[in-house]
């Protein structure tokens, strides 16, 4: 592909575009290709390519890497819908490798051990294109400013606990809404308060939007969970151990794909409840130690 | 977004019964074979393969045309499209999401400038039936890939249209406004 200002690839518009066609849906971590199956079968719009679900990295603990290529081509194979891997915060290295594998979209992740504790991935240079967590605005303006192409919630991956998802999500949204009611000069000392670029703040304040799409993820575990993070105002869904470390992973995939469609609609959310076998093992956040809270991971 | 600039009612549509009192519908981006399944499991398949089997008036872009194909190439084994154009789309064609581009194009029937065209893991046009009229094509001068010589990136059969790219990206209205028109027509 050229490179000229009328046609190339890995622009702006091609990768905020790409998380544009995910909206509405649901990506799910799969460690091996038959996992991936179920959940495109189940409807997933999305798979997330990892080594170990959040939760068993919990568990097992150890430093967390980018996956396997061999794991990471076997699910390309397996599978017709995108894919995306993840790669250690700030380790560019692994997400030039992921590019080079063919991934759809890299997730520099705080669920991997960071390998850099003071910079993320410069992501502009990049053709493929990223997604990144975030707990409030600043973050999420500091990661848009760096070159992500689409957001999610951070919430706290593994735990099965909505809670920290529900928390990031109504941040987020609250910041948007209060950079709405400030008057122009205010936007100078709102952008050093959130430590983001000041184009970023005026065009939000102006838009009243993020300009990429805004996923959720980190802790969602039934249709409900999902439901309730679409009704706060995210445009999709990612889950991770919640579906494979559950008693019946078809069920529950179908129904959180369902749930997320049909978000608004209690009728359709309570049958789909049903009969859907064991939840994830939940963790409650006040339990956790401070260096085992991934949401406090980059910066 | 886009449609709600030409001067129509857009809204969403998750359910059969929200089919009825549609004038045209527009089956937008995202992953055809997501959409395969989830028709099924939604029960909104056999109403819409009626109402598009009576003549109304679609819009598809990108995983949309590949529903609205006859034939899908590339796709998954239980994928099924509506048929309501005469036309072989290969799916990702293009390739994957590395591969996405963005390029301007010449559309029939579009005045004014060329179009700024968004492909996202698109697909394209392999063959078309008779009455199929072909919109718009790409090339290598327009890619920098000679495999795709000649490319059909858009089409027309009656009141159904279709485009391989994404022109809700764009804020570029008029594949839009011709469909709005193709719906006020009809």
């Amino acid at each position: 592909m050229s490179t000229d200002q009328n046609t190339g690839t890995g622009t702006g518009r091609v990768k905020r575009g790409m998380a544009e066609m995910l909206k509405g849906g649901v990506i799910m971590d799969v460690v091996n290709a038959e996992q991936a199956k179920i959940a495109e079968d189940a409807g997933a719009v999305a798979v997330m390519a990892l080594e170990r679900v959040p939760a068993d990295i919990r568990v097992e603990g150890g430093v967390a890497r980018m996956s396997d290529p061999d794991m990471i081509d076997g699910i390309i194979e397996a599978v017709s819908i995108p894919v995306m891997a993840k790669a250690r915060i700030g380790h560019f290295v692994e997400a030039q490798v992921l590019q080079s594998l063919g991934v759809d979209y890299i997730d520099e992740s705080e669920v991997l051990t960071p390998a850099d504790e003071a910079n993320h991935i410069d992501k502009w240079p990049f053709t493929v294109p990223f997604v990144c967590g975030a707990t409030n605005l600043g973050e999420a303006l500091r990661r848009i400013g760096e070159g992500a192409a689409m957001i999610r919630s951070k919430g706290e991956a593994g735990t099965g606990n909505v809670v920290e998802a529900t928390r990031h999500m109504r941040q987020i949204r609250a910041d948007i809404r209060r950079l709405t009611t400030l008057d122009e000069t205010e936007l100078y000392a709102a952008a050093k308060e959130l430590r983001a670029p000041v184009e970023l703040v005026q065009e939000i304040a102006q838009s009243g939007k993020l300009p990429v799409v805004l996923f959720t993820a980190g802790g969602i575990a039934t249709p409900a969970d999902a439901a309730m993070m679409m009704q706060l105002g995210a445009e999709g869904v990612f889950v991770g151990s919640g579906i494979f470390k559950s008693g019946d992973p078809v069920k529950r995939a179908e129904a959180i794909v369902k749930a997320t469609t049909f978000h608004d609609d209690p009728d359709v959310i309570a049958k789909i409840s049903r009969g859907l076998g064991e939840a994830m093992v939940g963790l409650n956040i006040t339990d956790l130690p401070e260096n085992q809270k991934y949401a406090g991971r980059g910066w | 977004m886009s449609l709600a600039e030409c001067d129509v009612i857009a809204r969403p549509v998750r359910r059969a019964e929200e089919l009825a009192d549609l004038h045209g519908i527009v089956i937008p981006g995202g992953e055809s074979t997501t959409m395969s399944r989830l028709l099924d499991v939604f029960e909104v398949r056999s109403a819409l393969e009626e109402r598009l089997r009576a003549g109304l008036p679609a819009y598809g872009s990108c995983a949309g045309m590949i529903m609205l194909a006859r034939e899908v190439l590339d796709g998954r084994e239980d994928q099924r499209s509506f048929g309501a154009l005469d036309m072989v789309v290969r799916r990702n064609a293009f390739g994957r999401q590395v591969d996405s581009f963005e390029a301007d194009l010449d559309i029939k029937g579009l005045d004014g400038d060329a179009f700024r065209a968004v492909f996202i893991r698109a697909p394209w046009v392999e063959s078309v039936g008779p009455d199929v009229e072909v919109l718009a094509e790409v090339g290598p001068e327009v890619t920098g890939d000679q495999d795709t010589l000649g490319r059909i990136v858009a089409v027309r059969q009656g009141p159904v249209l279709a485009t391989s790219f994404h022109p809700e990206l764009t804020g570029d209205e008029r594949v839009h406004r011709l469909f709005a028109e193709i719906v006020r027509g009809a």
